[in-house]
């Protein structure tokens, strides 16, 4: 190929994989500042509102491509006992978060919001205690779960008894729109 | 073959016609692409210090500022996240990317010139050495400018450096860059014992051999028992990493003190590795510069075998502090003070040869005293260390700190410094400047005193290692400043040799063969040495072959100068054996440097990296070795004529 | 600050060079004894090498070839090589037996005290035959004078080191393992120890203190600590104790007495009762509190805990509650 189209493919190679691992590498201890507006991501509750259709909120999440970020998403989802509830991304008392199913949608903004103000049938709403850079971390790790992050940000394994491959390994699965199980329906 | 001569007699009446013939056979292809695919040691010797050389400025500039963050106590040069990455940096290029390559390169450069060989006995071997370990340098300083760079030191104690503690690829790139370094240090190994115990000049038996050759030989067995076990440690860490092996989780089985033990038990011989050549390099100097063979040939031959023997017996001196059981302890706390005594006997022989010498205060010689005062005071600090009990309570500190800059800087950087002066004329055929060089000396010789004694005290009032800063009222700071300080002395020393070699490369006074009227068979030859080394293949009757000569040196006769044949000879006695018919200059060394650079960079994103990269690597190995048909003809010629 | 700091620490002892207890005076000792023949080998080595430099030889003396000179220079050799092994034969022997002293069991009367590291602090727990007297708190250890104390040794995460520099030489705390020291205090006193071993972001400021107090004050100081916190009376305190049950703070901190309890980060029962903050950082005063609680990162960039938003009363509130944590 001729010397000028070599150079431009050699040095869009170089800078996307620097943007990548800059970005992967990042360690943002300030965190993300509490009271903007990333921190209220604007997502429908409900199906019904005033003025017509609000669209979706499609912002890639904050920390999807910072490998840092999802590990501490890791130690605070057993830290601050998602576990208890969702064991780990299999599901029990909660729905599985390692599979294909979102309930309330699997972008990242839907699921802070899952975490932030809760959700009918059990789902606690966590806004008051987590702050806001913290939820987008456990965010991150949550997607994780289910193989949609890249894999050099997924994070290994822990160092604990193994009850789950590691996320950097999972295959990425397709995420689909699914009802409310029937155990969670109210009678 | 006919039998050497003693006398002009047995020669060719025109030793010019000889020598262009020679050359003609032995010189690298020109330009760019002759560099590139070179087999010549020299050359390939010449890129290698070069090459490490700029590592130490690296890893010295990386000191710098871990010295400007130090200097002052919340100081703000850089965050904790940047001091960890620049301290494990320090500790990587200097261990891995300058002190072991930098020796390994002088020996690869001056050995075969010193046993009186035309090359290292697989002299495309060497050439994939060499780019192998310029690619894992390059590899960990990419990484380290896009914020990759390794995090948790040098030695990378996991669980910090496993899945959990460091996410991310930085302990990946710790792992994998370890892989091309060692790759390289043990391409040199092999090659070193090869060459050094299958060619040897006729004549030159083990106990004629210099004392540096025989510390590169230890050197080189020392390389070869513990490369292996770094890097059995790296790929078991990358595989916790990467695939979910347990290795060194406990709740699984595994056990995070398996790292320190696999670790250290390449870790300790390693910095014997880098002590044992620079002891070889003090030995020559002495020698010379004291117009005499060094007093006690044999004990100095055993004591350098005993430290490398002994030095694989003292990893745990590293872990006293984990927890093992106490008698366990003690054993390697009476094999820690063992090695002491070797080490001692060489230093004593050395003062008994300049005793019974007359000695020549040049910059090398200078170099040498430095290190004696030096490395005593890093080897005394080492025998507190055996000590359990003490150890206990300094491990961890800027008292350790301390010891190992003495022992490394003294024990090993200023030898080389030393070969530096002494060799540089043989090498480039221009003398160092005398004057800058003892600037060069005294400057880095007080800034080291000045950076480093201060930390014993440090170590001992309590300053941790790897801490990016500390609080004002621990009363570190005084101390501290004063390190920063001698370490901007350092870096003066430092960057007067720089001066110097950029001067002396181009107005050096000219040297002849043999300026320093020394006595081992690199001053035999011409300055610099002709891609063939030697006209003709010296035949050595002495282990003082120049000094102990009456007449001219005898020589081979009967070797063919238009294509590339080796002298191979018998182990003990280097008695004529056979030849051996080295390659043509070859690219294929450094393809198969790429491929292996794609292979292992592949592999720490994706398990594909080995679908890719082994084929490729494979494929390069086959062009490296497809026999050339008309040599490969003659081969044959030869070795049925025997 | 920084000021009255400087002098708080200058008051602790933190130097392996003034021992507080037998253990860490025997390895002082021994640590002397070697620093002292070190420095008679070096200066001996030295000379040797100066006079072997500088003495004055004859214009026409060669290399030792000669037998004369032989003999002399193998002899000399060879006692400096016996003289070397047989002092480290003695600092061998030296050795073993101090490791052995500061090793053996200390019997049946020691305290135990349980210390885990975390990253970045130290978790403290004494333990008793009741459950219910079991104290924990964070950061600084209390141990009475003049009696044995064993400390258990663990690590939630990495290898940390607990190192009480002038009381004892350290010990690895690794995950996995149960590691063991003890030692004795001779006398009342605040000592200083670090972490020592590499443990990530804020190695460097993973602190502790251990307050050596007489007999009778270390038992009213446990007692103290067994009990909960007290309800505060004051009525900014009690608005202040709303605002921390409303917080994300009781994800992470436990105080006993009230429904927070999480054993993540540091125990918080008796904040107000420890000299430091965030583990040997800041000495335990409202502003440095205040800075703390607001942006820890700015302290300790890369702590675990996240800068928190309250508004001016609220704050104000809560820090009153903490100080009533005595």
């Amino acid at each position: 190929m001729c010397s000028r189209f070599r150079d431009s493919v050699i040095l869009s190679a170089v800078l996307a994989l620097s943007l990548a691992a800059c970005q992967r590498e990042e360690r943002n201890f300030q965190g993300l500042p509490s009271g903007s507006a990333v921190a209220n991501p604007k997502v429908r509750e409900v199906e019904l509102v005033p003025g017509g259709n609000v669209p979706a909120d499609s912002r890639p999440g904050p920390y999807e491509e910072n490998a840092y970020a999802v590990s501490q998403g890791k130690t605070l989802y057993n830290q601050y006992n998602c576990s208890g509830c969702h064991f780990q991304g299999g599901g029990g008392i909660g729905p599985p978060l390692m599979d294909a199913d979102w309930i309330y949608g699997s972008r990242p903004a839907n699921i802070y919001e899952t975490i932030a103000e809760g959700r009918p049938n059990g789902m606690p709403s966590f806004g008051r205690k987590i702050v806001p850079d913290q939820i987008w971390q456990i965010t991150a790790y949550v997607r994780s779960m289910s193989g949609l992050l890249r894999k050099d940000v997924a994070p290994g394994r822990t160092d604990d008894m193994q009850v789950r491959p590691q996320e950097q390994s999972a295959q990425k699965a397709k995420p689909v729109q699914s009802a409310i199980p029937k155990s969670a329906e109210i009678p | 073959m006919s039998a050497p001569s003693r006398t002009d007699a047995g020669r060719p009446a025109d030793d010019d016609a000889v020598r262009r013939q020679l050359d003609e056979t032995w010189r690298q292809a020109p330009g760019i692409w002759g560099w590139l695919s070179s087999v010549d040691h020299k050359s390939i010797g010449k890129r290698y210090i070069v090459t490490a050389m700029v590592f130490f400025i690296l890893g010295g500039l990386e000191a710098g500022v871990m010295r400007a963050q130090l200097a002052r106590p919340e100081n703000s040069v850089l965050g904790p996240d940047a001091y960890n990455q620049f301290f494990t940096m320090h500790g990587m290029t200097m261990m891995f990317l300058f002190a072991v390559p930098v020796v390994t390169a002088v020996g690869l450069y001056l050995v075969p010139l010193m046993i009186g060989a035309r090359n290292v006995a697989f002299p495309r071997l060497n050439a994939y050495g060499y780019w192998v370990y310029l690619a894992g340098g390059l590899f960990l300083y990419i990484s380290f400018f896009l914020n990759t760079g390794p995090d948790t030191g040098w030695f990378s104690y996991v669980p910090l450096a496993g899945p959990e503690f460091s996410p991310g690829k930085r302990v990946d790139v710790y792992a994998q860059s370890i892989t091309f370094t060692e790759i390289a240090a043990l391409v040199a190994a092999v090659e070193l014992i090869v060459t050094i115990f299958k060619n040897r000049a006729p004549g030159m038996t083990l106990n004629r051999m210099p004392l540096f050759v025989w510390a590169m030989l230890v050197q080189a067995f020392m390389v070869l028992f513990a490369m292996p076990w770094v890097a059995t440690a790296t790929q078991l860490l990358a595989m916790d990493r990467l695939v979910a092996t347990h290795f060194f989780n406990p709740a699984e089985g595994g056990d995070a003190l398996l790292w320190q033990h696999l670790f250290w038990f390449f870790g300790h011989p390693e910095v014997y590795i880098i002590l044992t050549p620079a002891l070889g390099f003090v030995s020559m100097i002495v020698a010379t510069f004291t117009r005499g063979p060094v007093f006690g040939y044999p004990a100095m031959v055993l004591s350098l075998l005993s430290i490398g023997f002994l030095s694989f017996g003292l990893w745990v001196h590293h872990m006293f502090a984990t927890g093992l059981p106490q008698l366990g302890q003690s054993f390697f706390t009476a094999a820690s003070m063992m090695i002491t005594v070797p080490s001692g006997i060489q230093i004593f022989c050395w003062i008994a040869t300049i005793w019974s010498g007359r000695p020549r205060f040049s910059v090398p010689f200078l170099f040498v005293l430095g290190f004696v005062v030096l490395f005593v005071i890093g080897g005394v600090t080492g025998v507190m260390f055996a000590s359990v009990s003490f150890d206990q309570q300094v491990h961890d500190t800027y008292f350790v700190v301390a010891h190992f800059h003495y022992v490394l800087i003294g024990g090993s950087v200023f030898p080389l410094l030393g070969a530096f002066y002494y060799w540089f004329p043989k090498i480039t055929g221009r003398m160092l400047d005398e004057r800058l060089g003892r600037w060069n000396f005294w400057l880095v010789f007080v800034g080291v005193n000045l950076t480093f004694f201060p930390m014993h005290q440090l170590g001992l009032d309590g300053m941790p290692r790897r801490v990016y800063t500390y609080l004002a009222g621990t009363g570190w700071g005084r101390l501290n400043l004063l390190a920063t300080a001698g370490a901007v002395l350092v870096v003066l020393g430092v960057l007067l040799f720089v001066i110097n070699v950029a001067r002396s490369l181009r107005r050096g006074v000219r040297a002849g063969d043999d300026p320093w009227a020394a006595d081992t068979l690199e001053w035999a030859t011409t300055s610099p040495p002709p891609p063939y080394n030697f006209t003709y293949i010296p035949v050595v009757e002495s282990g003082s072959p120049l000094w102990e000569r009456s007449e001219e040196l005898a020589a081979v006769s009967g070797l063919r100068t238009d294509v590339r044949d080796v002298l191979v000879t018998t182990l003990l006695d280097a008695r004529p054996d056979s030849l051996h018919r080295h390659p043509p200059p070859s690219i294929w060394p450094l393809l198969a440097a790429v491929a292996t650079t794609i292979l292992f960079v592949t592999l720490i994103f994706t398990p594909w990296g080995a679908v890719i990269g082994t084929p490729l690597l494979l494929l390069t190995l086959l062009g490296w070795g497809w026999p050339h048909g008309r040599d490969h003809r003659e081969q044959r010629m030869v070795e049925q004529t025997g | 600050m920084p000021v009255l700091f400087a002098h708080a620490l200058v008051q602790q002892s933190y130097s392996t060079l003034n021992p507080a207890s037998p253990q860490a005076r025997l390895v002082d000792r021994l640590g002397d004894s070697m620093f002292i023949t070190a420095a008679v080998v070096f200066g001996l080595v030295v000379l040797a090498l100066l006079w072997a430099v500088f003495r004055r030889r004859d214009s026409d003396e060669g290399p030792a070839e000669d037998a004369r000179r032989e003999w002399p220079l193998r002899t000399s050799a060879l006692v400096a090589t016996a003289v070397t092994t047989a002092i480290l034969f003695v600092f061998l022997i030296l050795d073993v037996s101090v490791g052995r002293s500061i090793t053996t069991n200390p019997g049946k009367g020691a305290l135990q005290i349980r210390v885990t590291g975390h990253q970045w602090w130290w978790e403290v727990q004494y333990r008793d035959s009741l459950p219910k007297n079991w104290v924990t708190t964070a950061n600084e250890i209390h141990i009475p004078v003049g009696r044995p104390v064993v400390f258990e040794l663990k690590s939630t995460d990495v290898i940390h080191s607990f190192w009480p520099i002038s009381l004892s030489p350290k010990k690895d705390q690794i995950p996995g393992d149960e590691n063991s020291l003890w030692f004795q205090a001779d006398s009342a006193g605040v000592y200083r120890g670090q972490c020592a071993e590499f443990c990530g972001h804020q190695h460097a400021k993973m602190a502790f203190l251990v307050i050596a107090d007489p007999p009778a004050e270390f038992a009213s100081w446990l007692a103290r600590q067994r009990d909960t916190a007290l309800t505060p009376t004051d009525a900014l305190a009690r608005r202040g104790k709303e605002v921390f049950l409303a917080s994300p703070c009781v994800m992470c901190h436990a105080i006993s007495g009230t429904p927070a309890g999480s054993r993540i980060g540091p125990d918080l029962t008796h904040l107000a009762s420890r000299r430091t903050l965030a583990a040997g950082t800041l000495p335990n005063t409202r502003d440095n509190l205040i800075g703390w609680i607001v942006n820890p990162q700015v302290i300790k960039p890369g702590v675990r805990m996240p800068p928190n938003q309250f508004s001016g009363p609220d704050l104000l509130a809560l820090v009153a509650y903490l100080e009533t944590l005595k």
